[in-house]
């Protein structure tokens, strides 16, 4: 097939559904969005369409800085966490038999369909110490008496990853699939260890998509607020909980906008650094 | 089944089945257009079920005016679409329950059409603070229901009853509490004024706010769980995982006498009231109709009714309501409540949310 640039408009034609959606879904609500961040906040319920800097200036302070910082900090450990358990069985399981394969994908979907209510209080009950998987290990004897495992920065960790891994293995599964067997065979015929041959082969050869996942996990993690709310003390409440408190609970608009737009700001700078970090490494 | 299923339905069935089903379902409006009717706003599930199965079907009866129930969301949502449906003369529904902040921001923006209190003679059974009143005066509001916030215990945890919202500042409670999270639904300000400075006028500056906060951040290292959701909390209580923490009154009941092992306790300083009024919007038509069923609500076996059926504490004066005792104490106490200082949730409610938010989270 030749493929040639598009010669008149009505070639165009098929980008024009997806581009009405992509306004009508997501330029216009965003747009909204950032208009409303300037509007003026009047205490005693409601806005009034402004031009004001105010709801900007209150966010940057040193307390929402931390948040902020603590919100990023989150979302990467869960983005490594989740390639550092993904990729290695992701490659062992594009490496077993069909039916395996088949099974514990079936099961990855599975968890996709619980949502994250529930992921959220199932979680809180194994961490619980009434009930929880301290118990198991009591009755074990490995532990003196079972213990509460939640409220903690851990808690909330596992419940992410655990929410996240299986988008995680499914954006490496074609990856890893069609990934040349000959190239491991080669390292190993001159000698590498499987555990060498996977590290100095697979895993630079996946190098754009392993960044590639970790983008896409980090920003999907970014926006969680139930699980941190469910499994976390207070200071492990990530921005998107403070955003949802000042636009449901508090009905303060502009200022739950500018957290949003200044968060999907701090987004993009730093997906933007990664790429072009990736571009400058691969030049180089 | 198989059989049901392969019954050959034709698609002029179903169309006409469809069109049926439509003018069926339209019927009750095409009925109820040539009659009286109020469209009556209040919070959506188990209060809206209540509402329509115990309530309202027996006010249409008595007065001939049908109500259409409208589910309202809780929060300040249903403030602003009123709001904004009254900018343009629209009123999705004539008289709603509306909470105590909502009703003190709607006055900002005269959203409350003023209530005659000459139409509505059953006001006079109410106590006093559930008249809600314009500065000047006129009132905007009538006492709907109120509920209780007390501190609730697990009994298998704690065998003695807490007498005193001092508990939560115990230092022996180390990591038991659950308490909401929110400075405008904890209304934990308040109980920190009436339990240590005396009473909830201490709030009145920002000293004294100030001086609240930094009492109340000495409850944190006992507190497990900052809650916005309710399951949440009612669910550790019951197993014992937080066996301490505020809650509300009624639904505790309704656990206890499931054999749940809890309990709630009205401490010496009072439990926290909270409450919604029946206010009517300035858009509405239907003043007559709505002032007919404010006074229909505010009746002594109405009151009655509710705080049988739905679990509500009155709003008329005791001694007007035939509860028995345990009736009563199943919804309410004679102890004088704490009343939250809902002024200060729309005069003051940014800088009160940014002190809460810093205190708790940082």
């Amino acid at each position: 097939m030749r493929r040639e640039p598009p010669q008149k408009l009505t070639d165009y034609g098929p980008l024009f559904f997806p581009a009405g959606m992509l306004i009508v879904f997501f330029v216009v609500p965003f747009a909204t969005m950032i208009a409303v961040s300037f509007f003026r906040r009047d205490p005693s319920g409601f806005y009034t369409p402004d031009f004001v800097f105010d709801n900007y200036a209150r966010f940057l302070s040193l307390f929402f800085g931390k948040v902020l910082g603590f919100s990023l900090f989150l979302a990467v450990m869960v983005a490594i966490c989740c390639v550092v358990l993904a990729v290695p069985f992701t490659y062992l399981l594009s490496r077993a038999k069909r039916r395996t394969q088949v099974l514990w994908l079936v099961a990855l979907l599975s968890i996709l369909s619980l949502s994250e209510v529930i992921i959220g209080f199932a979680w809180s009950t194994l961490f619980s110490r009434t009930a929880g998987i301290t118990n198991l290990l009591v009755m074990l004897g490995v532990m003196e008496q079972a213990v509460a495992l939640n409220p903690s920065f851990s808690a909330v960790l596992t419940a992410m990853v655990y929410q996240a891994l299986p988008y995680t293995v499914l954006v490496l599964y074609p990856a890893l699939v069609r990934l040349d067997p000959t190239l491991t065979e080669a390292a190993r015929t001159l000698g590498a260890s499987p555990i060498k041959s996977f590290f100095t082969v697979v895993v630079p050869a996946l190098r754009n998509t392993i960044v590639a996942t970790l983008i896409m996990v980090f920003i999907f993690a970014l926006g969680s607020y139930l699980l941190p709310q469910i499994l976390g003390r207070p200071q492990h409440w990530t921005l998107s909980v403070l955003i949802t408190d000042q636009a449901i609970y508090q009905s303060n608009m502009p200022f739950a906008a500018a957290m949003a737009v200044f968060l999907v700001l701090v987004t993009l700078g730093l997906v933007a650094l990664t790429v072009y970090a990736g571009r400058k490494g691969e030049a180089a | 089944m198989r059989d049901i299923l392969k019954t050959n339905v034709s698609r002029r069935a179903v169309l006409g089945a469809g069109v049926a089903g439509a003018s069926l379902l339209a019927m009750p409006a095409v009925l109820r257009a040539q009659d009286k009717s109020l469209k009556v706003g209040v919070y959506g599930g188990y209060f809206k079920d209540s509402f329509d199965k115990n309530i309202f079907a027996d006010f249409t009866k008595e007065t001939g005016i049908a109500v259409e129930s409208v589910a309202e969301p809780t929060g300040e949502a249903w403030l602003v679409q009123l709001e904004q449906a009254a900018k343009a003369g629209q009123a999705p529904a004539d008289v709603s329950m509306m909470s105590q902040v909502a009703m003190l921001k709607g006055q900002t923006t005269e959203l409350w059409a003023p209530l005659d209190t000459a139409k509505i003679p059953n006001a006079t059974n109410l106590i006093d603070h559930f008249v809600n009143k314009y500065p000047d005066g006129r009132v905007a509001g009538i006492g709907a229901v109120a509920w209780y916030i007390t501190l609730v215990t697990n009994t298998d945890v704690f065998k003695e009853a807490p007498t005193s919202w001092n508990a939560l500042w115990d230092p022996a409670n180390a990591d038991k509490l659950g308490l909401l999270a929110l400075v405008s639904n904890s209304f934990l300000l308040e109980v920190t004024a009436k339990t240590h400075f005396g009473g909830t006028n201490a709030l009145d500056t920002e000293e004294g706010l100030l001086k609240a906060f930094e009492k109340l951040a000495e409850v944190k290292p006992n507190v497990r769980l900052w809650y916005r959701d309710e399951a949440q909390f009612e669910q550790s209580l019951k197993s014992g995982e937080i066996p301490m923490g505020q809650y509300y009154h009624d639904v505790t009941g309704l656990a206890a006498a499931d054999g749940q092992p809890v309990r709630s306790t009205f401490p010496k300083e009072g439990g926290i009231m909270d409450s919604g009024c029946w206010a009517l919007s300035r858009a509405s038509e239907k003043v007559e109709e709505a002032h007919t069923f404010i006074n229909y609500m505010s009746q002594p076996k109405i009151q009655a009714i509710l705080s049988r059926k739905v679990g509500t504490a009155p709003t008329v004066k005791r001694d007007l309501i035939d509860l028995t005792a345990e009736e009563f104490a199943a919804v309410s106490s004679d102890i004088e409540p704490i009343i939250p200082r809902y002024d200060l949730y729309t005069t003051k409610a940014d800088w009160l949310n940014q002190k809460w938010t810093e205190m708790i989270a940082g």
